[in-house]
């Protein structure tokens, strides 16, 4: 099978706005932010209809850092501190 | 004693946690009386199980992370394959894909799993209470420096935090560095340097413990 990547280390993308109803692996506070790919991880079932026990395909997953000062206005530490989380590309937009 | 530095379970401030604990013990009862009664598992299975898991400890972490001290090939392919680097000791992870995040002078690397508690738990056995409680969980993500500074662990402006939240199919260990007071030390020695806390990120190697 054939799996799609559509995005490559360096590049900027924007986590969906979005707060729909069910079970996400997706942290609400990085929701709308804006991060950069590090790397590519693999492709991952996705947990989303996993979780209701339905059939899934595979989903590319990214590492995707984000600086602290962009996510928490009131940040007290290094403008250089960063946070990493692995995101689902269907979370992903370009940024 | 700070905030994080226990085990133990009191009535504050984790109350709503043990609540919550209490909760998923009865569920998690009721689950496998359902599962033996229905022959999917029998209880001796499932007691090998957790007698297996509660056998694994943070020795496993702390042999991999001792060699990747030494040995700067060993050090080498635990960055690029976490999971044959800790099969070579025998640690195997057939269902858990292992990243070795490498502290360096300039990033310091902690683990947290915002979302539930993902824990690399082959490496270092399950996980303590705090990493599971609420307080670390929230709080680590967005005041880092706070939360290591009530480990004890201060960190000067100019070295990068690096927090990483275990959001999917990923489990993180934290490489830490090796004191610099250690040249005389064998590979047994440096090991019993080798913590859980610092295997998380919470604290740094050292030879004052």
């Amino acid at each position: 099978m054939t799996v799609s990547v559509k995005f490559n280390p360096g590049d900027q993308v924007v986590v969906r706005g979005d707060y729909p109803i069910g079970h996400f692996r997706t942290p609400v506070y990085v929701r709308g932010h804006l991060g950069v790919v590090v790397r590519y991880l693999g492709h991952f079932e996705n947990p989303e209809p996993l979780a209701y026990c339905l059939q899934t395909d595979l989903l590319a997953l990214f590492k995707v850092r984000f600086r602290q000062v962009d996510l928490w206005h009131e940040y007290k530490g290094s403008t250089a501190d960063t946070i990493d989380l692995d995101l689902y590309e269907n979370w992903l937009e370009r940024g | 004693m700070d905030s994080f530095g226990h085990d133990h379970s009191h009535d504050h401030p984790h109350q709503s946690d043990d609540k919550i604990h209490a909760y998923y013990q009865i569920l998690g009862q009721a689950l496998k009386e359902l599962l033996i009664e229905k022959g999917i598992v029998s209880a001796s299975e499932i007691q090998y199980a957790m007698e297996r898991r509660e056998a694994t400890t943070p020795a496993n972490g702390a042999k991999v992370v001792a060699r990747a001290w030494l040995d700067s090939e060993y050090r080498k392919r635990l960055f690029m394959d976490a999971n044959s680097a800790a099969a070579e000791f025998g640690i195997e992870l057939p269902t858990t894909h292992l990243v070795a995040l490498e502290n360096t002078p300039k990033i310091h690397n902690v683990v947290v799993c915002t979302l539930c508690s993902c824990y690399p738990r082959d490496l270092l056995g399950l996980p303590p209470a705090w990493y599971k409680s609420k307080a670390y969980r929230s709080r680590v993500v967005c005041e880092p420096r706070e939360v290591l500074k009530e480990f004890g662990t201060l960190l000067p402006d100019d070295v990068e935090v690096r927090v990483h939240d275990s959001t999917a199919d990923l489990r993180y260990l934290v490489v830490p560095m090796r004191p610099d007071d250690t040249d005389d030390l064998g590979e047994d020695a440096l090991r019993s340097l080798i913590t859980r806390d610092t295997m998380i990120g919470v604290a740094l190697a050292g030879r004052t413990i």
